[in-house]
């Protein structure tokens, strides 16, 4: 290779120090060695499921002998976009994952910008702890007591009743999509600190003296808000809403436990590969919300939210 | 420019003061800041000038006392209510903007019509002489560049009065150098009251009108950059301006004939070998070598009296290094001074 030989050192003594030393010389082997294990595990375990998902979506049921034909064909998409329950089903599942971003982000923002701006010391300490607090508890235990809480016999009914306002919570129970509202406080208190997290650490960014400045050029708070602050957190709120969004889209187990009958994509999806052995028509639900985030993601960037991440 | 009776005031502090828990911050300050003056705010961290600053902009409210801006009271005035700018430390540029749209916020906000306002951008521009930068990003600049775009983002506005707060302590000394002449001549151009925040002494002499020097929250004097030098009125003011030497005491009473401490700067002592002859009526003291320090441009000469004071002299070095063989380590020199090169100080002030 080289007319002039490499000058050698002088050869280290112990295994472990040859070995040192070798991945010292050659930077890239080491750079393989680190990243062998997590690659494997990404290649396998996660592209190789999604592709096996996306592999199924094109197979079909036979409708006589309840089996599944592997053969590539689009007749399991076809027959899922003709069934109007199931578009019905995309609709409400995608307005119930947009109404729960929407109002975590709505009520995750101040907290955090308190907690970014303001709060210090123990307060601070306190603060972190009580948004990180529901997440070291069951999910399943949390979503099951909020059954009990929104239950006939619940605490909200005892204190509609104590207050003389039982009148009231009958006309809301008898909304019609009632349990669709209660569905809805619940996914937004399981997600809420998904939100509250990457908008803090996005705020904790944002100097001070920018917000100072801002104001000492003239500008009134909601000013100040929507022209510096907001524009320099949104990476933070668009990384909390990649959570709850696609934590919404995902979920059948509150859909499950505290709504109705009403199908949610993640219940249809269970309904499909369970009850009704439809693997296909499964995995072709689940490529829906999949393309969904897909095209959120890519919003996303449009609006220049991963530059400053 | 001397301080001008004349002249309509810009900002008038009284007996202004700022508490933080049980630090004061600000202790009953008075000043006064006349129109069109370029002021400066000395001190130490901590002395309590930058607070004062942050008291004019309206980012901290004052625990007592008055604030007058041009004869407004200002107490509960938000910032974006007062027609002062700051130039901020950090420069605090909108990242997410350009050059041109940071200059043109404050425009933005005051709805200036858009023609109007690229007019305005681009003369600030000029005048920083970053034209034709309106589409960087601050994060494109370097740091004096983003000091540049922060003073035309605050000019751009016309404020009565500019708040400066160390804004050149984040560039290097050629640098900085080279923006105190700028910054000057930009005053003197735009001919706004500048009040500018600085713990640098040379900075502050250089380029102020007029400065006040603040030690734990209060003021300790204020005055032209001649009068502050020449004459400081306390011990903080004489070693925190320059550096100064102190007689007190017996070796006050025995040089100058009076106890009353008083101030000597290390330039206005002349040396002389031992026996040479000194002009008659000068203040004289003999004492010995003890360090002599090269500083390139001058020579410091750390020199003990007889009596094991010591006194810290500095010459020019106009000679070659080391040439004198006479004044040098270990020798016994004699030094005199005119007496009024020494300023007696207030014996009430400075020690807090």
């Amino acid at each position: 290779m080289t007319a002039v030989p490499a000058p050698t050192a002088p050869a280290a003594t112990s295994f472990l120090k040859r070995v040192g030393r070798y991945f010292y010389q050659h930077p890239n082997q080491a750079l393989v060695l680190l990243l062998l294990l997590p690659m494997l595990w990404l290649l396998v375990f996660y592209v190789g499921s999604l592709s096996a998902l996306l592999a199924q979506s094109f197979f079909s049921l036979d409708d006589f002998t309840g089996r599944i034909v592997r053969q590539f064909t689009l007749r399991t998409y076809q027959g899922m976009f003709s069934d109007p329950s199931n578009l019905d089903i995309f609709v409400r599942t995608l307005s119930m994952a947009a109404a729960v971003t929407v109002t975590s982000a709505v009520l995750a923002f101040p907290l955090a910008y308190y907690m970014a701006r303001y709060a210090r010391g123990r307060l601070r300490g306190i603060l972190y702890l009580a948004v990180l607090l529901p997440l070291w508890s069951s999910y399943l235990v949390r979503v099951y007591t909020w059954k009990i809480i929104l239950a006939q016999e619940g605490i909200i009914t005892w204190f509609f009743n104590t207050l003389g306002l039982g009148g009231v919570l009958d006309w809301i129970l008898s909304l019609p999509s009632f349990s669709l509202l209660g569905m809805f406080f619940v996914f937004v208190y399981i997600w809420l600190p998904y939100m509250i997290l990457p908008i803090n650490a996005a705020l904790e960014r944002v100097p001070k003296s920018l917000v100072e400045a801002s104001s000492d050029l003239g500008a009134r708070p909601g000013y100040t808000f929507r022209r510096v602050i907001l524009p320099l957190a949104f990476p933070g709120v668009v990384a909390g809403s990649i959570f709850t969004f696609s934590l919404t889209l995902g979920d059948y187990i509150i859909p499950r436990v505290v709504g109705d009958s009403s199908y949610f994509v993640g219940m249809a999806v269970y309904a499909q590969q369970g009850t009704s052995g439809n693997i296909p028509l499964a995995a072709a639900l689940t490529v829906v919300p999949i393309i969904i985030m897909i095209g959120y993601l890519l919003v996303a960037r449009r609006l220049g939210a991963f530059d400053a991440l | 420019m001397a301080a001008n009776q004349s002249r309509s005031v810009a900002v008038s502090l009284r007996q202004v003061c700022r508490f933080f828990g049980d630090v004061r911050a600000v202790d009953r300050v008075d000043l006064d800041i006349y129109d069109g003056e370029f002021f400066s705010l000395l001190g130490p961290s901590g002395s309590g000038k930058t607070t004062c600053l942050r008291l004019i902009a309206g980012f901290e409210q004052s625990t007592s006392g008055s604030i007058l801006l041009h004869g407004q009271e200002v107490a509960g005035v938000p910032p974006y209510d007062r027609d002062v700018n700051t130039v901020f430390q950090d420069y605090a540029l909108f990242p997410h903007m350009s050059v041109g749209e940071n200059v043109a916020y404050g425009l933005m906000i005051r709805k200036v019509a858009k023609n109007e306002r690229n007019r305005r951008v681009r003369e600030m521009l000029d005048l920083v002489r970053l034209s034709g930068m309106e589409n960087r990003r601050p994060t494109q600049l370097s740091g004096g560049q983003r000091q540049r775009v922060a003073l035309a983002r605050a000019l751009v506005n016309q404020p009565r009065v500019l708040l400066l707060d160390e804004p050149l302590g984040a560039l290097d000394l050629k640098l900085r150098q080279q923006m105190q002449v700028e910054l000057k001549a930009i005053q003197q151009q735009v001919g706004i009251t500048f009040i500018f925040v600085t713990h640098d002494q040379e900075e502050a002499l250089t380029m102020s009108d007029r400065l006040a020097v603040f030690n734990h929250g209060r003021i300790e004097q204020i005055g032209t950059p001649t009068e502050v030098y020449e004459r400081p009125t306390t011990e903080f003011v004489a070693g925190f301006v320059g550096t100064s030497n102190l007689l007190k005491g017996d070796t006050a009473t025995r040089l100058m004939g009076s106890a009353q401490t008083v101030a000597i700067r290390p330039e206005k002592i002349r040396i002389y070998a031992p026996g040479e002859r000194i002009e008659t009526g000068m203040v004289q003291a003999s004492g010995t070598i003890k360090e002599i320090i090269y500083l390139g441009m001058h020579n410091k000469y750390l020199v003990s009296l007889d009596n094991g004071d010591e006194l810290t002299v500095v010459q020019q070095n106009l000679d070659a290094p080391f040439a004198v063989s006479s004044i040098g380590r270990g020798h016994p020199v004699q030094l005199a001074w005119t007496r009024a090169s020494a300023h007696p100080l207030n014996p009430a002030g400075g020690s807090a």
